[in-house]
């Protein structure tokens, strides 16, 4: 351990005896034949790898502060978080519309949150200063992307649920909008209510992790605490851009311009037909 | 009233009709026959080809939801979307006189959906079709589980409907439906669709 300037910087054989921890959970789980052993040690093994990976990519794109650099990091980003939408979707839209309405919602919802943040907010000079840009994108991006991902797998769950009663208005001359508004409803709620739950509790249950991170580098909890604050903001804003775009964007999909129903663009959907 | 011209879809061969109004039209033929896609066909509610018109006014000239305004199709197995049965029409009030000519007291508004019986559900959805007054009805097997009491009221409403010059497509399992409320008969089978001679 060496004390700095205002933190405890760790040394690597700090972090060994930490992990020490995690060699006497492997050896309980060997001991009481749990059968997690390797799992446990499989992940943390990957953790320490990825992690590692992490701090040198960073550190690399901090050295550089290149706008071109940055902006390749945060397509890569956004590149995986449309991928882990489609991932968590029980009934994809066919084609690449799954992965093009999550990417675009999350892009467009995400990028603008954390612009706004760069150029108002936290000023970093230049505004793109990956040290800045990177880590609140991440943190916006991983939100957005639960939200999107759930709104739009209720959207889809929800309307293949309540076909017959959705065809029942389209039936009757309803427009879409009217039909689909119990479905569209439950989609943006499913999609909002992590962050509305995280917003309720963050501060009674636990300390969140930036802040935690913030006051354990030496910084005041006011201060920890005026950051925390601004990045629950971006990310619930992040959040309701992206789900809306998301759920509006699909249910555009789900339907269309004569107001039909089309689950027919839905892969592994049944037969709409009777 | 409402022509038809090369109407088509998957499952469906592209055929004509002309439906004047007060005209009722029986569609027979084996289930899977394809009488629900020509229906909804005609409703616009899958993607189809064809030239429709209702009163020279052309489909395609107007919104989907317009179309199924005046050219309304009732499905065999109707949905609901809210947990009261008043709670579906537009004016629940309005509804009783209709609600009555089907055998169904003003009380049946305040039934949860659930509450109700399928032969009552199949009323109480055609009930709903008609307070909204379309010009031509798509009925796919209206009282296909109704006794036959409520039978009779759901045909003497239809023809009530005919007298007043709406335009009836009706499919039904019963030739002697068929017989009682319709003077034509196509006959859909297949995917072909060809008018018999009643």
């Amino acid at each position: 351990m060496s004390g700095d300037a205002g933190y405890i910087a760790l040394e690597y054989r700090d972090v060994a005896l930490a992990a020490l921890l995690v060699l006497i959970q492997a050896g309980l789980s060997l001991m009481l034949r749990l059968g997690l052993g390797a799992q446990i040690l499989l992940a943390a093994f990957r953790m320490v790898v990825q992690l590692m990976l992490l701090g040198l990519v960073l550190e690399n794109l901090f050295a550089l502060a290149s706008p071109l650099w940055t902006g390749m990091a945060a397509v890569v980003m956004v590149g995986f978080a449309g991928y882990e939408v489609i991932a968590r979707q029980s009934h994809r839209l066919r084609g690449l519309w799954s992965y093009g309405i999550g990417t675009s919602a999350i892009l467009s919802a995400a990028g603008l949150v954390t612009l706004f943040a760069l150029t108002t907010q936290v000023r970093a000079d230049p505004w793109y200063d990956p040290r800045y840009a990177l880590p609140l994108l991440g943190m916006v991006l991983g939100n957005t992307m639960t939200g999107v991902a759930l709104g739009l797998n209720t959207l889809t769950t929800t309307t293949r649920r309540e076909r017959v009663s959705i065809e029942a208005r389209l039936a009757l001359g309803a427009d879409k909008w009217t039909a689909l508004r119990p479905s569209l409803r439950e989609a943006m709620r499913s999609g909002m209510i992590p962050i509305i739950n995280a917003m309720a509790a963050t501060g009674l249950v636990a300390i969140p992790g930036m802040m935690t991170g913030q006051i354990l580098a030496g910084i005041t909890p006011q201060d920890a605490i005026r950051y925390q604050l601004l990045v629950m903001f971006l990310i619930a804003g992040g959040t309701g851009l992206g789900v809306f775009a998301a759920v509006y964007a699909g249910a555009e999909r789900i339907t269309d311009a004569r107001h039909r129903l089309r689950l027919d663009r839905l892969a592994a959907g049944e037969d709409n037909s009777g | 009233m409402l022509t038809i011209r090369g109407l088509t879809r998957p499952g469906l061969w592209p055929f004509d009709l002309e439906l004047d109004g007060g005209e009722c039209v029986a569609v027979l033929g084996p289930s899977g026959g394809g009488k629900t896609l020509l229906l909804r066909a005609i409703a616009d509610l899958d993607p189809n080809q064809g030239e429709l018109s209702l009163d020279g006014e052309s489909r395609a000239g107007m919104s989907g939801p317009a179309w199924r305004g005046r050219v309304s199709y009732l499905a065999s197995e109707p949905g609901w979307w809210a947990e009261r049965i008043g709670a579906h029409f537009a004016d629940a009030e309005a509804a009783i006189p209709l609600l009555a000519g089907l055998g169904l007291g003003a009380e049946a508004l305040d039934w949860t959906v659930a509450r109700a019986s399928t032969g009552e559900r199949q009323r109480l959805a055609l009930a709903r079709t008609l307070a909204q007054a379309p010009e031509v009805l798509l009925l796919d097997e209206p009282s296909s589980g109704l006794d036959p009491a409520a039978t009779e009221m759901v045909e003497t409403m239809l023809r009530q409907r005919l007298a007043a010059g709406v335009a009836i497509l009706i499919a039904t399992h019963d030739p002697a439906q068929a017989g009682r409320l319709a003077r034509r008969r196509l006959m859909v089978e297949a995917g072909e669709v060809r008018e018999e001679a009643a």
